[in-house]
């Protein structure tokens, strides 16, 4: 398969960063369009048409997203781009927005116009400083060229955009926390409803959307709604950036058409070209570490013995008995020397740290969790600590605010589901379970 | 609150606060405009961040400052500050080595990276050097999981590391070849 780059065609180009290269590759286009000739129903319309659904990790459709937005009369609305991308796995928009930052300000434009928000923010993880200058630097050049300000083109649409870091705190890519942290305050999740469509940034009506969904509305409106969906499967509609990392022979970031086989994508020679030292492929977390592990027999086959595809469906095909999620797009591979259980602890250290700390079950629980998989991973474990583990998980999943609480036990939960011989080995195998530590840090960091 | 108290036992730090420099107001002043009248509180984190930069940490003194600037109360900053990994609350070294700690950055060897550092300035994770040159700290995961395993200095990514890339850092921000 050919795969089309959408997004990424032109990052190559020496000198894209700057206003007058993106341009001249045909930069700004889509805002051209939509303000000459389209009214913002009518790209709403096209991003329907798309389907494109949203690259943040939950995959809602976009168009439907937008029309959700309340328009009360005199209040303003708001357009929030979610560049907080903190789940461990994914660095597909940090990739985009360094090497092509004015396809994301042109998003954000034709984005704005399409909701009628005046003022909209892209909100970014503060550990992307440099990454906030360059977006800075792309704006002034927009406003500079009259694609940002007062009367845009002459059209009559005004758009202030600002950018705004956070402080180190993974909450905040949820939307809400995000708003909480946009409005200058702890990021803690709200309670939804309200949602943030009818009462979002100071309570006015705001739509919140991932880097990669918004600078796919440029490709949807230069070509229209019905060209991006005739690329990829099924409802798994355009393409889509994939952060993949672990042991490949070549990680970082690709574009791929959705519905390409996982197989080609592990080991196509476009891609991650396989596993590392020739090692043999034992598990792999395809979209970001909150979604749950696939061992290495249902990885590139689904349970029915299918070929797994990188699509929403596919990869979610057998739910949680034997599928994952596409998630973020954070492709995280394990070589065959890896240990499931330390892996696991890892990630629950990694939630139990970043709980807000707002709901007993999601602070006490992960903490909890990450205690008793410590006691498993350093030989001090027994085995009713496996399922003392699955019970904890049902006391936290669907009983928290955000979905935080779910993340951080789904990806247990399935790691003792496919793994739990390894479990057992740390109980029944002590010694060897304390000597073998994989090599790793002495002494595993608690919270 | 986090230990809150001011331990001036390193010496870049025991510098007395006397306000912000022209350039750090002026910057203050233009990121308030980003947001609508009675908003302005929106500006606090990035405040911090410029705070944080140009005190080297963000002393109770910087904060109030921030307070004063942003016509809040103190509790409304020292409550964002503690709430953000970013936010030094306490002293540290001048170069604040942050390594990812996370499942990507393991599977290709931070553990190892971070043992190493810690052998080669001799200090456990969260001290700082005697010198109060370098301040250890571990970070959950950074973004940059494909060029792994990476830490963060002053905003500064330093990626794929090995033993021997980490012996030229160390070095070069010793010597001031990398600026921060
Ligand atoms: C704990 C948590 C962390 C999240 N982190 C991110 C993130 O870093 N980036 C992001 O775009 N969405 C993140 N999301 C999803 C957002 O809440 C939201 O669904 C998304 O920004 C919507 O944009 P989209 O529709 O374009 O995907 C996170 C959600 C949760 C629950
Ligand atoms: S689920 Fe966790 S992160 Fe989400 S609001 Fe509750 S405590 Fe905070
Ligand atoms: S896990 Fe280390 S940068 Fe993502």
């Amino acid at each position: 398969m050919k795969n089309r780059k959408l997004l990424l065609e032109n990052v190559h180009i020496p000198g894209i960063e700057t206003y007058d290269v993106y341009r001249k590759n045909g930069g700004y286009r889509s805002v051209e369009k939509a303000l000459k000739s389209l009214t913002p129903d009518e790209v709403v319309e096209e991003v329907k048409k798309s389907g494109l659904r949203g690259r943040g990790g939950a995959g809602f459709p976009t168009g439907m997203k937008w029309s959700f937005l309340a328009k009360p009369e005199g209040i303003p609305r708001y357009l929030v781009c979610n560049a907080d991308e903190s789940e461990p796995g994914t660095f597909k928009d940090r990739y985009l927005m360094e090497k092509i930052p004015h396809l994301l300000v042109e998003g954000m434009i034709t984005a704005s116009y399409a909701l009628g928000a005046n003022t909209s923010y892209i909100y970014i993880r503060g550990e992307f400083m440099y990454i906030l200058h360059i977006l800075e630097k792309a704006i002034a050049e927009a406003y500079d060229n009259g694609f940002l300000g007062k009367n845009i083109l002459g059209k009559g649409y005004d758009l202030d955009l600002f950018v705004v870091p956070g402080g180190g705190a993974y909450i905040c890519g949820e939307e809400t926390a995000l708003l909480e942290s946009l409005e200058g305050k702890r990021g803690n999740p709200r309670i939804k409803p309200p949602f943030p469509a009818v009462k979002g940034l100071w309570g006015a009506p705001t739509v919140v959307n991932n880097v990669e969904t918004i600078a796919a509305v440029v490709p949807i409106v230069n070509d229209g709604g019905e060209a991006y969906a005739a690329i990829g499967i099924g409802r798994s509609t355009g393409t889509k950036l994939i952060s993949a990392c672990g042991n490949l022979v070549k990680p970082g970031v690709y574009e791929i058409d959705l519905g390409l086989s996982v197989e080609e994508f592990i080991y196509g020679d476009d891609y991650c070209q396989g596993i590392k030292n020739n090692k043999k492929l034992k598990a792999c977390v395809p979209g970001g570490s909150s979604v749950p592990i696939l061992p290495h027999y249902l990885v590139t086959k689904t349970a029915n013995g299918d070929d797994r595809l990188m699509s929403y469906e596919s990869l979610a095909e057998g739910a949680f008995a034997s599928g994952s999620m596409l998630g973020s797009g954070g492709f995280i591979v394990f070589d065959e020397d890896q240990c499931i259980v330390r892996n696991t602890w890892n990630f629950t250290r990694f939630y139990a740290h970043e709980s807000c700390g707002q709901c007993s079950p999601c602070r006490e629980g992960t903490g909890w969790m990450e205690k008793v998989l410590y006691r498993l991973e350093t030989g001090n474990g027994n085995l009713r600590d496996i399922d003392l583990l699955a019970e904890i998980n049902k006391k936290i999943e669907g009983n928290t605010i955000c979905p935080l609480g779910d993340a951080a036990a789904w990806p247990v939960a399935a790691a003792i589901r496919h793994f739990r011989d390894e479990f057992e080995w740390h109980v029944s195998h002590k010694e060897e379970a304390i000597k073998r530590n994989y090599g790793l840090s002495k002494e595993p960091m608690l919270a | 609150m986090p230990n809150m108290k001011r331990e001036n036992n390193i010496a870049q730090t025991a510098a007395e606060f006397n306000g912000f420099s022209k350039e750090t107001i002026a910057k203050f002043n233009e990121i308030k405009n980003h947001f609508p009248t009675g908003k302005e509180k929106s500006a606090i984190i990035r405040m911090l961040h410029l705070a944080q930069t140009e005190v080297g940490w963000l002393s109770t003194e910087a904060m109030d400052a921030v307070a004063t600037f942003l016509n809040i109360q103190t509790i409304e900053v020292y409550e964002v500050a503690t709430f953000y990994t970013m936010f030094h609350v306490n002293p540290v070294g001048k170069h604040v080595f942050e390594v990812c700690r996370t499942g990507p950055c393991m599977l290709v060897g931070s553990d190892q990276i971070i043992d190493y550092i810690s052998e080669k300035l001799n200090i456990k994770v969260g001290e700082t050097t005697a010198d109060g040159e370098f301040t250890l700290k571990t970070v959950e995961c950074l973004g940059a999981c494909g060029y792994a395993p990476v830490l963060q200095c002053k905003y500064k990514f330093h990626e794929n590391l090995t033993k021997d890339k980490v012996d030229e850092l160390i070095e070069a921000y010793r010597s001031g070849i990398i600026e921060n």
